[in-house]
């Protein structure tokens, strides 16, 4: 990946605050134009369902129309289940968001709004204003016309799926266009920056950041004032700040959504830092797999050069500061700080030995600071509304907020954001709807292959950083993956375990092997060929995994192994003991069997059966049929009988 | 691809050891994959062991040193499209197509990976081919995704 | 000097030194595969495990890579210590049970049985081979590859080295003996790699003493003369 370089157009540089506030203008003009605008959510999560497709087919039908209104981007606004979300703002009237918008929708909705028609249908929310958290301010949609057919429609609070959240780390996506500085400057974005480089001195900074509380948001939830202090305190004329935005958790996306809608708050929170601690120079690692993610980073890094708010004085403060983006190659291990900095160096990402800490000696031994794209993004917020507003939020030790994606099987898929400290009964209840399909609740995993599952009767657990490794699991980067009753615990720790042994960098023995073993032990135990004698050996493959091994891939490894033996012993002893997996998901233990008496032979079974295990006659006009049969022995345990057959005719045992 | 193209791709980078990753990715874009002669040439030309060089090529899932297909398919196995079924889907495709996963078809057609998350965790089991994202994938709908590519 | 303790006992060491190093020369027994003096130490085996507490804090650490600082207490055989250790000895006969190293150090241990489907590979992965090529021969013809349980060592495409000068250091080095070398007429070969290349004959004796490609290597790298490697060590002395 090739960086481009910013113009560096003159007449475009911000010099001090004077300039910042004439851009915040410019911004304003554009976040709320004289005429219709329509912003179409293209994050990854709105292009996977065809926003593209809306976003294109609106500027079509806008065009062709000769409509006076705006189409445009923005990022996520955080219910991805019910992308594409689209959201139409006219001076005066209230925002309102529609969801599931198809380009057929889209065009109907143009139409009506012309009109000054609302489309009762796919309606979503509406907003009467916005909340600027940076800049403690409410700014006023200042609603003249309600329109009519909005009765009923709740307002963006009153959904239930965003009634208990609190955007911080989210307070840009999905109201800006990430291509716009501008827009980001006009909603408070770079003040805080101004505020640190012109009125704050570099330790008042690291003060600010230490009272404040804020924890490290990438998984370990250090201190990140007290990180910043210790690389301030090495002597040395290059240091290094370094984000790490390589996401491997699977099922954690929150990362990608704050780099593809606001990628700004990452920049200006890494100014900051490097400002503090003394350092000129940054990278941004992004996780190969993030296309869109490394795209916005480019044009946000160099629209800041463009105006002057990365490069040489900046802001007229004397200060100077440069990012460099570095593109994954495709390993979870790059994540862990040392093999971050190995990979930069053109190494492989194998980790090192942390006896001299990274903050003394990292990136090319030189003192460097990494810390998690959600960290850098809260720093502007902490700096402009101050460290006591934000040791507010939050519990005792964790302080402010962390954003969660919560999926699985819970209704209400999607990025979430809420203080510490509140309960994951709430979240998965309350915020995220429930189960779907009326089925039971059977545990929520965090923290991803380094996390734990968390049964149900741990549900009231407020979710801080230190209960959630009390009870064998861990914050991690913030996924949070909801099963029920049809997940099977064995399978949810053999997943885990193939994840890993598969993305361990296979330096040392005991990661290596101990991973390999364990999965083999899991894989034993779903085929139903485990023994007693195979949890205890677990638990201590597990142990001397975490205690032997080098670097936290190792060191976390077997969480997810020990704690769905720690509270579902009982699923382990029942694969084991009796060879059946009571969720019905490890298929060597699964018998599909077809009822006769239910059976109506239509035939469609075996025709899809891949194993031609089937049998039976149809029943036609002429013919009498004969009730379809699946041999056992040919079955290969697909399940396409199961999900073709219409008339709930096939079991599963 | 000729050695020009690759000490242009070398040159973009200012011939940096530190580069290696991103001048490697660069030339897979090119090559859909890494050929042993643009890797031997690469070691020659930045004076760097070949052994480092196969080091990085294996250590990271993006880069593959055998030819792939026309059409990637990639299907999600992360945690939320695994709990979702994401393994039936991966394996009907193998099953349809004759491969396993990592594996391309003998027309050099399609190939087959699996990948952990891609971030539609809302849609899954998610596949991705082309870089076009089928989500709220089901067995039965495997066959139409691959009749749009065929 | 450095003073600090092993097992309770005081000892000292240089700054610079690793504890491994300074513990092997007080007579502690701790057992290593991946450690050699010629070499950087690695910390890939993790036999080598020891606790130490350091500012009231105690964890596993592997010894051949810990620095020592003044008063650190080191343990070489805690609890935590020999379970680690002898799990670790556990896998790695897993791994290579064919291994005679592996079955004495494992026996020493009191690792009676492996609770593991035996594999059948015999290389340990302990890296020495590719560390003195790259760190002391400076060949560059093995290293690590792929990665995880996939993970090996050996020539670029497992194919044979073309940088390979036939040393033998892998060979020497290689504490399971798993690479291997042999001569035979005008060739020698490193087994592991397939490496076989043709032998320079002595001027003198006509004995062959170490292989062309090596001695051309060596005049590249050292700018030497043209005739310098005519007459082998034993006919100059």
């Amino acid at each position: 990946m090739r960086e481009e370089r910013g113009r560096g157009q003159g007449m475009m540089k911000i010099h001090d605050k004077i300039d910042l506030e004439k851009i915040r203008e410019e911004g304003l003009k554009k976040l709320f134009p004289k005429e219709t605008k329509i912003s179409v959510g293209m994050a990854t999560c709105g292009l996977s369902t065809g926003a593209d497709k809306v976003y294109e087919t609106l500027l079509k039908e806008v065009g062709r129309l000769k409509l006076p209104f705006q189409v445009g981007q923005t990022g996520c606004i955080g219910f991805c289940q019910r992308e594409p979300v689209l959201d139409i703002l006219t001076p005066g009237r209230p925002r309102i968001f529609y969801q599931e918008v198809t380009p057929e929708k889209a065009i109907e909705l143009v139409h009506r709004w012309d009109k000054e028609e609302v489309v009762k249908d796919w309606l979503f929310f509406k907003m009467e204003g916005e909340e600027w958290i940076g800049e403690d301010k409410w700014f006023d949609y200042s609603i003249q016309t309600d329109l009519k057919g909005l009765d009923g429609t709740p307002s963006y609070q009153q959904v239930p799926f965003y009634q208990k959240q609190l955007k911080i780390a989210l307070r840009n996506c999905g109201f800006i266009n990430p291509d716009h500085i501008e827009e980001y400057i006009a909603r408070g974005g770079y003040f805080a920056l101004g505020k640190a480089l012109l009125e704050m001195k570099p330790e008042e900074i690291i003060e600010e950041v230490k009272r404040s509380g804020l924890r490290g948001r990438g998984g370990a939830g250090f201190p990140t004032g007290s990180k910043w202090e210790s690389c301030r305190r090495v002597k040395g004329d290059q240091k290094f700040v370094l984000c790490n935005a390589d996401e491997g958790d699977p099922g954690a996306y929150m990362d990608r959504s704050v780099l593809e809608g606001d990628p700004h708050s990452v920049i200006e929170g890494m100014i900051i830092g490097a400002y503090a601690i003394g350092a000129h120079e940054g990278f941004i690692y992004v996780r190969d797999e993030y296309p869109l993610a490394i795209q916005k980073l480019q044009v946000a890094v160099r629209q800041a050069e463009e105006f002057g708010l990365l490069g040489d004085n900046i802001l007229g403060s004397g200060f100077s500061f440069r990012i460099h983006l570095f593109r994954g190659g495709g390993a979870f291990v790059c994540g862990e700080s040392t093999a971050l900095m190995a990979s930069i160096e053109g190494k492989v990402g194998e980790p090192r030995a942390k006896h001299i800490h990274t903050t003394e000696s990292g990136l090319w031994e030189k003192p460097s600071n990494l810390n998690n794209v959600e960290t850098w993004n809260n720093v502007p917020v902490i700096i402009s509304r101050g460290s006591e507003w934000y040791s507010k939020i939050g519990t005792d030790k964790s302080k402010g907020t962390k954003v969660f994606s919560i999926v699985g099987k819970v209704n209400n898929t999607g990025l979430i954001e809420v203080p510490m400290g509140i309960t994951l009964r709430e979240i998965v209840y309350e915020i995220g709807g429930g189960i779907p399909d009326g089925k039971k609740f059977k545990a929520v995993q965090t923290g991803g292959p380094s996390g734990g599952c968390i049964p149900e009767s741990l549900l009231d657990l407020p979710v801080d950083f230190d209960r959630l490794t009390e009870v064998g699991s861990m914050m991690g980067s913030g996924g949070m993956i909801v099963m029920d009753e049809s997940t099977c615990m064995v399978d949810v720790a053999k997943y885990f375990m193939n994840f890993l042994k598969d993305e361990s960098c296979g330096k040392c023995t005991s990661c290596r092997e101990g991973t390999k073993r364990m999965h083999e032990i899991l894989t034993e135990i779903s085929e139903g060929r485990g023994k007693p004698e195979h949890i205890p050996l677990l638990e201590e493959l597990g142990w001397v995994t975490a205690e032997a091994s080098l670097c936290q891939l190792g060191g976390t490894a077997p969480n997810p192994v020990l704690s769905t033996i720690r509270y579902f012993r009982e699923e382990y002893e029942e694969h084991i003991l009796n060879k059946r997996c009571p969720a019905k998901v490890c298929r060597a233990l699964l018998k599909y069997r077809i009822l006769p008496e239910t059976c109506t032979m239509c035939g469609r079974c075996a025709k899809v059966c891949p194993a031609d295990a089937i049998t039976g006659k149809r029943k036609t006009k002429k013919e009498e049929g004969i009730p379809f049969k699946i041999d056992e022995e040919k079955c290969i345990k697909c399940g396409m009988c199961f999900d073709t057959c219409k008339f709930n005719a096939i079991e599963v045992q | 691809m000729t050695t020009s193209e690759i000490d242009s791709i070398i040159r973009q980078y200012e011939g940096k050891e530190s580069q290696l990753l991103a001048i490697l990715q660069d030339i897979q874009i090119k090559e859909k994959y890494l050929p042993k002669e643009s890797l031997e040439y690469v070691s020659q030309k930045m004076q760097i062991p070949l052994t480092k060089i196969f080091q990085i090529a294996t250590f990271y899932n993006a880069l593959s040193l055998k030819p792939r297909g026309k059409h990637k398919i990639d299907v999600c196995l992360g945690t939320a499209c695994h709990v979702r079924g994401g393994e039936r889907i991966l394996e009907k495709l193998e099953r349809e197509l004759g491969i396993s996963a990592g594996e391309t078809t003998k027309d050099r057609k399609f190939t087959l990976e699996s990948v952990r998350c891609l971030g539609c965790c809302s849609l899954g089991p998610v596949a991705v081919v082309d870089g076009k994202v089928f989500g709220r994938l089901s067995q039965e709908k495997v066959g139409s995704l691959l009749k749009e590519f065929k | 000097m450095l003073s600090f303790t092993i097992d309770g006992q005081p000892v000292e060491g240089k700054e610079g030194q690793n504890v491994l190093e300074v513990a092997l020369d007080a007579g502690f027994d701790i057992p290593h595969l991946c450690y050699n003096e010629n070499v950087k130490p690695y910390g890939a085996c993790r036999l080598c495990l020891v606790e130490i507490s350091r500012k009231g804090r105690s964890r596993l650490t592997t010894s051949c890579n810990y620095p020592v600082m003044e008063g650190l207490e080191v343990f070489t055989s805690s609890d935590k210590v020999l379970r680690a250790r002898r799990m670790v000895m556990e896998l790695l006969l897993a791994r290579c049970p064919g291994s005679k190293l592996l079955q004495e150090m494992a026996k020493e241990m009191g690792v009676e049985e492996v609770r593991f489907k035996k594999e059948d590979k015999d290389c340990i992965l302990c890296g020495l081979c590719a560390r003195v090529c790259e760190e002391v021969v400076g060949a560059n013809a093995i290293q690590f590859a792929f990665r995880g349980d996939r993970r090996d060592i050996g020539p670029p495409f497992m194919e044979e080295p073309k940088d390979c000068i036939a040393c033998g250091a892998c060979v020497t080095i290689c504490p399971v003996d798993v690479i291997g070398m042999k001569e035979e007429g005008d060739e020698r070969t490193i087994l592991r790699w397939n490496r076989t290349l043709k032998m320079k004959p002595c001027k003198v004796c006509g004995n062959y003493f170490a292989p062309w490609f090596q001695l051309e290597k060596f005049k590249e790298k050292a700018k030497l003369p043209k005739d310098f490697f005519e007459i082998c060590y034993t006919c100059r002395s």
